[in-house]
C-alpha cells in the first residue's frame, strides 16, 4: 500500500457540534497542513474529503467521493466520523440526523446510512471525539434520540476488512494533537510504516491515554501535602471541588491544551470525565465532590494502595456506558415526550 | 451540485427557463447546511430557494432535572466553534439566578477569553473559509473576466500589506498554497493559546463557573495574552486595508455587486463583554448594565435604533413554529408568566416555550425544519431580524448607540465606529474607523468581520489594561460562591460569534425545569413562521442577482454561496429552512435530485 493515496472520509454529521473537526485546525504536532502537504516522511499521499476545509462549493462534487467509496471504487481510504450515531429506528418516520441526499431521493441519507453504507469498505474507521466513540454528551440520560457511540452501534469487538479495530479519540473535543497524532499514526501504518496501532480496551490510543489526568497534573504535589482548594480560584487540588481527575485516563494535563498551554485542573477547571464512556452521566452533578474523593483525598499520603484499589473499582465504572446507549426498536433513556 | 430542467414561467414576451440547482451538504461552515435554488438564467436572478439542515439533538429535554450548575458545561457542547459563548452565557444565566457577582477579576478573563474567540474565530471563517470564495482559483473558474481585471488593478493599500495587485490578494488566498491563507490557519491557533490561558481550553471550558473564572490570575498569565495579542495587533494593521482593498475591487468590478445577499435593515445585537464596575446580573437593573456593556445592545431597523434596553430586547424575542417538526406547547404549563419588574411574558418566550419534537419525512410543502423561527416582537410586527453575521449587528447598534469609549482604543460616534492599535514590533499606531454602510448585503457582512477582529484586539488591550490594574492592586480572587436557590429565573444575553445568544432558565426544587438557549444560525436560517414571514437568508438570497460567468452546463453557484457563506452559517445551532414563494413553478413539485 506504499504508493497508494490515502483517502480521508470525514462524516461530521452525526449529533455533534463540529467541535472535532475545528479542534484538528488547532492542531500543530502535526498540523493540517503538515499532513496534507506530505511534510513528514513516510507518509502516503491523502487526499482529505473534509466539509471544514474543502475547496469546492458542495453537493454532488462533493459528495462523489463517499459514493465512490461505497462502490468500492476508492481504496484504500479512512472513515473518519464525528458526533453520536441517533438510533433511527425508534420512530415512525423522518430521520434526527442526515447527510445529503441519496441519489434519486427528496430525502436525506441520515448518519446511520452512511455507516451502513461505507463501514464494509473503510480500511480504518476513526471516531473523532466523545459522542462518536462512546455517545458522549448527546446520550445523556433523558435524551429523546437514543444516541449511541460507533463502539454501541457496530459493535465493540468490530474490526475493518483490514483487520483494523475501531480507533477511538475521545476528548469532549479532542484534544488536537491527540486527534492529528492518532491520524498521522493511521497514516502511516496504512503505508506499512508503523504496526497495528496499539489501543487500549475502548479503543483509545494507549500512548494517550494510558495514564490518569491526575497522574498528568501539576497539581498533584498539592494532593499529596493534603492541600485541597476550597474555592475554585484556588491554586491548590480541586479534587473536593468536582474533579475527577484521579480516575480519568487522560493526558491533557500533561500535554496542555494546544502548545502546552491551558488544559483543565492545572489550570482551574475541574477534570468533569469527558473522554470517558461513562461520561456525562456519571459524572454528574460536576460540581460535586466525587463520590470516594473523600476518603481518597483524607488518606491520600497514609494509604497509597488501599486509594488504588478504590481508585481501581471506581474507574472500573466510569469507564463503562450507561445502560441505555443501545440499538433496537425500545428507547430507554427515560424520554417522555410531555 | 445538482441540475435539472424546470417548465419556466416569465411574462409572455420573454419565456423563462429555470433550473433547480442544489448544493447539499455545503462546504465550508461549520454542520451541515444543504442549499436547494430555482435559477432564472434568463434574467440572471435566483428565483427561488430551500435551504435544509437536518440534525436534533435535543438540549433542552435531555437537561430538564439536571443540577442547574451544569448548564454550562452541558450548552458549551452546543457549538464546536463557539462553544465559549454558550458557556458564558450560560454563567451569566446562573449568575442571574443564583445572585452571585463575580470579582471584577473573574469578568476581565472571561472578556479576555471571549475577545480571545472572536480573533480567533473571524480570523478562520474569514480568510480560510470565507477568502477561498474570493481566492484566485475560485475567481478564475467563476468570473475569468474578474480575474483579469483585478490582475491589473493595483490595490491601493499595497504600500501596507505588500501586494501590489488585487489579483495577488487573491493569489495569497489560494488554499493551502497561498500565503495568507497559511498565514491565517497560524494566527487562528495563537489566538486559541490566548483563549486557553483564560478559559483553559478550546472549544468548550474547563475554567468558567458561575461565580468568575477557575483561572489563576498571575503575571504570567497576562504577559503571555500580552505578547500574543500585540502579534494579533500588527497582523490587523494589515489585514484591515488588505480587506478594504478586496472588497471595494468587487463593487468597482462588479456594478450591483451590492445586491448579492441584499436584505432589508432588520438587525439584532444582544451586546458583549460585561463590566464589572456596572453588571451585577440582577434582572432589575439589566437595562442600566446593559447599556454599559463594551459592544451595546440594540436592534437596528431600516438604518434607526429602536432600542437597546435589554430588559424591551428580553420581552420582546418570540419563538414561533412554522414548518418545522415540532408540537406546538399551547396546552403545556406556562413557567413564567410575568418577570421580575412585573411585564407579563409572552406564552411564546424562551422563558415559556416547551420543546416537542415530532420527526418527519421531509415535505417542502409542510413540514421540513428542525428549526422553530425566532422573531422580535416590536408591539406591531413580529420582525425577522437577522445578525449581518454578528459584527454587522454589532458595529451597527454600537455605533448607532454611541455609548462605547473604551479607554482610547475604542469610540463609539453615533454614526461610526473608531479603533485606535498602538505601535507593535514593526509597524506604527494605527486607526481605522467603520462607518454604517449603505446596505445590509454579502460585502458589507464580511467587511464587518474584518473590522470586529481589530475590535475585539482593541478592546482586548483595555481589558488587560483594567486586569492589571486589579492584579498590581492584589485584587486577585476570580470566583466568589454562591448557593443554588429552590426556585429561581435566570437569563444571560452575549453575542456568540456569529450573532445574538440568549440563555433562558428555569429553577424548580433546585433543578433546571426549563432551559431554553437561542443562537444565532436559527435568527439567521429560519423557516417561514406561522404568519408566512420568511426567514433571513430567504430574502437575501432571493434577491440575489447572479454574476457568475460560467452558464447552467458550469454553473459552481459563488453568488449564492457567497451570499449564505456571509451570515457565517453555524449549523449544529440547528437550520433548516424554506425560501421563496408565489411562483407557478411552485406547483411542479419535483424531488431535488442529485445528478452525478
Amino acid at each position: 500500500m506504499a504508493d497508494a493515496v490515502v483517502n480521508v472520509l470525514w462524516i461530521p454529521a452525526g449529533l455533534s457540534c463540529d467541535g472535532d473537526s475545528v479542534a484538528l485546525t488547532a492542531a500543530m504536532q502535526p498540523s493540517i497542513e503538515e499532513i496534507a502537504l506530505g511534510a513528514l516522511p513516510g507518509l502516503p499521499g491523502v487526499k482529505f474529503h473534509w466539509p471544514l476545509i474543502e475547496y469546492s462549493l458542495g453537493g454532488a462534487e462533493f459528495l462523489e467521493a463517499f459514493f465512490k467509496a461505497e462502490r468500492g471504487e476508492l481504496d484504500p481510504f479512512v472513515l473518519v466520523i464525528e458526533g453520536s450515531i441517533p438510533n433511527e429506528e425508534i420512530k415512525k418516520e423522518g430521520y434526527w440526523s442526515g447527510f445529503g441526499n441519496a441519489p434519486g431521493s427528496d430525502q436525506p441519507i441520515t448518519f446511520s446510512g452512511w455507516i451502513d453504507r461505507l463501514s464494509p469498505k473503510a480500511w480504518a474507521i476513526l471516531a473523532a471525539g466523545t459522542c462518536a466513540t462512546y455517545g458522549g454528551i448527546h446520550a445523556m440520560a433523558g435524551n429523546p434520540t437514543g444516541a449511541m457511540g460507533i463502539l454501541d452501534y457496530l459493535g465493540w469487538d468490530w474490526k475493518s476488512s483490514a483487520g483494523v479495530p475501531i480507533v477511538c479519540v475521545p476528548g469532549c473535543p479532542t484534544q488536537p494533537d491527540n486527534l492529528s497524532e492518532t491520524i498521522l499514526y493511521l497514516l502511516w501504518q496504512a503505508a506499512g510504516r508503523a504496526p497495528m496501532i496499539p489501543l487500549d480496551e475502548a479503543g483509545r490510543p494507549t500512548w494517550l491515554f494510558g495514564n490518569t489526568v491526575h497522574e498528568g497534573c501539576d497539581r498533584a504535589g498539592y494532593y499529596e501535602q493534603g492541600q485541597f482548594a476550597g474555592e475554585y480560584d484556588s491554586p491548590m487540588c480541586l479534587v473536593k471541588l468536582g474533579c475527577w481527575g484521579p480516575v480519568v485516563k487522560c493526558n491533557v494535563p500533561k500535554r496542555g491544551w494546544m502548545g502546552g498551554i491551558g488544559g483543565c485542573p492545572n489550570v482551574g477547571g475541574i477534570c468533569i470525565g469527558c473522554t470517558m464512556p461513562g461520561f456525562p452521566d456519571k459524572f454528574m452533578p460536576f460540581m460535586d465532590e466525587p463520590p470516594g474523593g473523600k476518603l481518597s483525598s483524607t488518606f491520600s499520603m497514609a494509604y497509597g494502595s488501599v486509594v488504588r484499589t478504590l481508585r481501581d473499582f471506581t474507574t472500573a465504572t466510569v469507564d463503562k456506558e450507561p445502560s441505555w446507549r443501545h440499538k433496537g426498536k425500545k428507547l430507554t433513556t427515560g424520554y417522555t415526550k410531555h | 451540485m445538482a441540475i435539472k430542467d424546470l417548465p419556466g414561467t416569465g411574462t409572455s414576451t420573454q419565456p423563462t427557463r429555470l433550473v433547480e440547482m442544489s448544493w447539499d451538504p455545503i462546504t465550508r461552515i461549520v454542520g451541515s447546511l444543504g442549499i436547494y435554488t430555482k435559477i432564472d438564467f434568463q434574467r440572471k436572478v435566483v428565483a427561488e430557494c430551500h435551504a435544509t439542515s437536518s440534525i436534533f439533538r435535543g438540549y433542552s429535554i435531555f437537561m430538564k432535572g439536571k443540577d442547574p450548575r451544569d448548564a454550562h458545561f452541558i450548552t458549551s457542547r452546543i457549538c464546536g466553534i463557539c462553544g465559549d459563548n454558550h458557556c458564558v452565557c450560560s454563567v451569566y444565566a446562573q449568575n442571574m439566578a443564583f445572585g452571585v457577582r463575580p470579582p471584577a477579576m473573574g469578568e476581565w478573563i472571561m472578556n479576555l477569553g471571549e475577545a480571545a474567540e472572536y480573533m480567533f474565530d473571524h480570523n478562520i471563517f474569514q480568510e480560510n473559509l470565507v477568502g477561498v470564495d474570493f481566492c484566485e482559483q475560485m475567481v478564475r473558474e467563476t468570473n475569468p473576466g474578474v480575474w483579469e481585471k483585478a490582475t491589473k488593478t493595483a490595490a491601493p493599500n499595497a504600500k501596507i500589506h505588500g501586494y501590489k495587485t488585487i489579483g495577488d490578494i487573491m493569489t495569497s488566498l489560494n488554499p493551502f498554497s497561498g500565503e495568507f491563507y497559511r498565514q491565517a490557519l497560524q494566527v487562528s491557533r495563537y489566538t486559541r493559546e490566548m483563549f486557553c490561558l483564560m478559559e483553559g481550553r478550546h472549544v468548550h471550558p474547563s475554567t468558567l463557573y458561575a461565580g468568575g473564572t477557575g483561572t489563576v490570575a498571575t503575571q504570567q498569565l497576562f504577559t503571555d495574552y500580552y505578547i500574543r495579542l500585540m502579534r494579533y495587533v500588527e497582523y490587523m494593521k494589515v489585514c484591515v486595508p488588505l480587506h478594504d482593498d478586496l472588497f471595494n475591487f468587487w463593487y468597482e468590478a462588479l456594478p450591483g455587486y451590492e445586491h448579492v445577499g441584499e436584505r432589508r435593515i432588520l438587525l439584532g445585537c444582544w451586546g458583549a463583554f460585561q463590566d464589572p464596575d456596572n453588571c451585577d446580573f440582577q434582572y432589575k437593573t439589566m437595562t442600566n448594565w446593559g447599556r454599559k456593556m463594551f459592544v451595546t445592545p440594540g436592534v437596528v431597523v431600516d438604518g434607526k435604533l429602536v432600542t437597546n434596553d435589554l430588559v424591551a430586547i428580553n420581552l420582546g424575542i418570540r419563538i414561533l413554529l412554522g414548518h418545522s417538526y415540532y408540537d406546538d406547547w399551547e396546552s403545556e404549563e406556562t413557567f413564567v408568566p410575568k418577570d421580575p419588574l412585573g411585564n407579563a411574558v409572552d406564552r411564546r418566550h424562551p422563558w415559556n416555550m416547551h420543546t416537542l419534537p415530532t420527526p418527519k419525512k421531509r415535505d417542502f410543502a409542510g413540514k421540513y425544519s428542525w428549526v422553530m423561527s425566532p422573531r422580535w416582537f416590536d408591539g406591531k410586527d413580529h420582525l425577522a431580524l437577522d445578525t449581518g453575521g454578528g459584527p454587522l449587528a454589532r458595529l451597527w447598534s454600537t455605533a448607532l448607540s454611541g455609548l462605547v469609549d473604551m479607554g482610547g482604543y475604542i469610540k463609539a460616534t453615533g454614526t461610526s465606529v473608531q479603533i485606535n492599535l498602538p505601535k507593535s514590533a514593526l509597524l506604527g499606531p494605527a486607526s481605522f474607523e467603520w462607518k454604517v454602510p449603505k446596505w445590509s448585503n454579502a460585502i458589507e457582512r464580511n467587511r464587518a468581520r474584518t473590522y470586529f477582529q481589530a475590535y475585539a484586539a482593541a478592546a482586548a488591550l483595555h481589558f488587560l489594561d483594567k486586569a492589571f490594574e486589579e492584579l498590581n492592586a492584589g485584587r486577585t480572587r476570580s470566583w466568589e460562591p454562591f448557593t443554588v436557590p429552590d426556585e429561581a429565573i435566570g437569563c444571560g444575553f452575549t453575542e456568540a460569534v456569529r450573532g445574538v445568544l440568549s440563555h433562558h432558565m428555569v429553577i424548580r426544587d433546585g433543578k433546571i425545569a426549563n432551559y431554553h438557549p437561542w443562537p444565532p444560525t436559527p435568527w439567521n436560517g429560519n423557516p417561514r413562521d406561522v404568519y408566512g414571514t420568511p426567514g433571513p437568508y430567504e430574502d437575501a438570497v432571493q434577491n440575489t442577482p447572479i454574476f457568475e460567468e460560467n452558464g447552467p452546463d458550469s454553473f459552481k453557484g459563488i453568488d449564492i454561496m457567497r451570499a449564505v457563506r456571509s451570515f457565517d452559517p453555524c449549523l449544529p445551532c440547528g437550520v433548516h429552512m424554506y425560501l421563496g414563494d408565489g411562483k407557478t413553478i411552485e406547483t411542479v413539485h419535483s424531488p431535488l435530485a442529485p445528478f452525478g
